[in-house]
């Protein structure tokens, strides 16, 4: 077990530099997801820790001790890749113990080890197959297998979910957070998904285009979102988004609308409210046009455009609703659910 | 494609068998021959069923001294010859394209695609071209009259380098990578993943180069003086000359029904791995 620690982090290929001054602490067993749109540098940040790629400055430390140099079997760390990388020609016992084999760990050492991750990931029956008589989800905890076996440090996860169907993913998730609670073993996991973040990770750090937007709770990214993009990334159906000038407290849409409770801001800002968040008033100042409602169930999304203007606007509502195309609707921001950002920075203006 | 009309299915028989016959006829006239006795043999019209001499003929030509009156070796020898030569050539072409295709896959060094470009410049220099120097080499080195000088310098490959690189090149960088975080270095990857992930192409291409090697007819003719050293190929063509005398057709072609067994026999016992190693494209 052991804390890992980013400074000052940077990789460059060449002159183009991909992940600009990341810093982060991770404490011991805590589970870190690394989030992000794809090409944001994620992977590139767990490869490094890994030591799959080479750090141009900064310091990545595990434990307490600095591993810049140290090469990957060195630093005690075990990686489940996306498509696995399993050995093709072993069968699953063996890709489990081949790097036990490699560090000359005696046989009955290995086979005990092998067989306990076996029964934790219930693999037992399938210890003597070949990876490819294997399903998706078998191949897949094969990989946490021989994440396991090895009773690493840290554990890195690069998508492992990702070739997964949607049901065995829910599924597969459930079973890493399970795992890693019970071994109570530092993870960071990479993921492009944001309702895998939310729901794996103690904190996750959401990267774009090589910065860290921001670092903290699920909870406290949904409530607090630091920037535009943060807040747009995290939350399903997404922020919705509207340009508005504020004085005294009174918030002004680009048609006239007119909003209160805006809070310490002053002149433009980027309003953002969650489409949860706004609740049905037929008086209520946010007058949406809708052009199509999808009935989930549960919830119905409203499709729309903000009234005189071509803002898109989704609105969810619970339960069951429908309305024509082109009616227009009233809507009112729940209590304290306006979200101010500045309007070119994107950065949070706090209320 | 399912189609089922009667006159396309006789249509298309006919075509195969027109192919088979092609195919089959100098084989099956080879093996008549070799049935025959000598006199029969010089007799016109050729026999087209087989003879009686067979036994006798094959014992003649692989254990005793092969055309009466003349002073080569033994059959057996040759094959013998052969077989050492054409495995030689076989498995040292494997070996060193392995792992001259592991250094230009897996290994940054400088000017290292200069190396690849080099080595796949040599396809256009095969023995013929270069086998008055190569023959100059072989016999400062004292090398002819020689196992080693028979193989040697057929050995080094650009086709089968090329061929492994390809291989390797479909290998997911991640199986590395796996490998790296176990903690295997670059050695005991190639040993324990490349080379088993590699099985099938290996198999592959030995077949190919098994019957390259077999059918080296103007090397072996070049640097072998000795009778011992004689392959089987070289010498079907030295028995047709030999000796002012008519050709012994009968012998001959028992020879040359024996020297083409060997590349038969590896055909049917790879085929399976051989028909694999060159469709198979996922890793």
């Amino acid at each position: 077990m052991a804390s890992i620690t980013l400074k000052d982090l940077v990789k460059a290929y060449g002159d183009t530099e991909v992940l600009h001054h990341v810093e982060g602490e991770i404490s011991d067993g805590e589970f870190i997801v690394v989030v992000g749109p794809s090409g944001c540098g994620k992977s590139t940040l767990l490869r490094m820790v890994a030591g799959l790629e080479t750090v141009t400055s900064g310091t990545i430390c595990i434990g307490d001790k600095v591993v810049n140099q140290l090469e990957p079997a060195d630093r005690d760390i075990a990686m489940v890749f996306q498509n696995y990388a399993l050995y093709p020609h072993m069968s699953v016992r063996e890709n489990m113990a081949y790097g036990l084999k490699i560090r000359k760990i005696s046989k009955d050492e290995i086979a005990r080890r092998v067989e306990e991750a076996a029964d934790i990931l219930e693999l037992r029956p399938y210890l003597e197959r070949k990876p490819r008589q294997l399903s998706g989800g078998q191949r897949q905890r094969v990989a946490m297998g021989r994440a396991i076996v090895r009773n690493p440090q840290v554990f890195l996860f690069d998508e492992p979910l990702s070739n997964l169907d949607a049901k065995l993913r829910v599924q597969m998730r459930l079973e890493i957070r399970k795992l890693q609670q019970r071994l109570g073993v530092t993870s960071i996991y990479v993921t492009h998904d944001q309702v895998e973040a939310m729901t794996l990770g103690d904190r996750l750090m959401v990267l774009n285009g090589g910065y860290v937007e921001q670092f903290g709770t699920p909870i406290e990214l949904y409530d607090r979102p630091a920037t535009t993009f943060v807040a747009g990334f995290i939350g399903s159906p997404a922020m919705n988004f509207l340009p508005a000038t504020v004085s005294a407290g009174m918030a002004t849409l680009g048609n006239g609308a007119r909003l209160a409770n805006a809070g310490a801001a002053n002149g433009a800002v980027t309003l953002g409210i969650r489409p949860e968040h706004l609740l049905q008033d037929d008086a209520g100042p946010v007058r949406v046009t809708v052009e199509l409602v999808e009935q989930l169930g549960a919830n119905s999304l409203l499709h729309g455009k903000l009234e005189g203007t071509d803002i898109e606007m989704v609105v969810s509502q619970p339960g069951h609703m429908s309305a024509a195309a082109g009616t227009v609707m009233g809507f009112v921001p729940a209590n304290g659910a306006l979200h101010l950002f500045h309007a070119e920075t994107g950065k949070r203006i706090e209320p | 494609m399912v189609e089922n009309r009667p006159v396309l299915n006789v249509i298309t028989h006919l075509v195969l068998i027109i192919g088979i016959v092609i195919v089959a006829l100098p084989i099956w006239i080879t093996f008549v021959a070799s049935t025959h006795d000598a006199v029969r043999m010089t007799q016109a019209p050729i026999p087209m069923l087989p003879g009686t001499h067979f036994w006798e003929n094959f014992s003649q030509t692989l254990l005793g001294s092969g055309l009466s009156g003349t002073e080569t070796a033994p059959v057996w020898r040759m094959l013998l010859n052969s077989l050492t030569m054409a495995l030689m050539i076989a498995l040292g072409k494997i070996a060193i394209s392995l792992i001259s295709a592991f250094a230009i896959v897996y290994f940054k060094f400088p000017f290292r695609m200069l190396f690849f470009w080099l080595i796949f410049v040599t396809l256009m220099l095969p023995v013929e071209v270069r086998i008055l120097p190569t023959f100059e080499v072989v016999a400062d080195l004292g090398m002819l009259n020689s196992y080693w000088g028979l193989s040697i310098p057929l050995i080094a490959s650009a086709t089968a380098t090329f061929m492994f690189r390809q291989v390797f090149l479909t290998i997911p960088d991640e199986m590395l990578e796996s490998a790296r975080i176990d903690g295997a270095g670059p050695l005991r990857f190639f040993w324990d993943i490349l080379i088993p992930l590699s099985r099938t192409n290996i198999a592959a291409l030995f077949v190919i180069l098994f019957i390259y090697g077999w059918n080296q007819y103007l090397w072996p003719l070049l640097i072998t003086t000795d009778t011992d050293m004689t392959t089987i190929v070289m010498s079907i063509k030295q028995m047709l000359e030999a000796a002012e005398q008519s050709p012994q057709w009968n012998i001959i072609m028992m020879t040359a029904l024996l020297a083409m067994l060997p590349p038969v026999f590896v055909v049917v016992a790879m085929q399976k791995l051989f028909v694999q190693g060159l469709t198979e494209t996922d890793k």
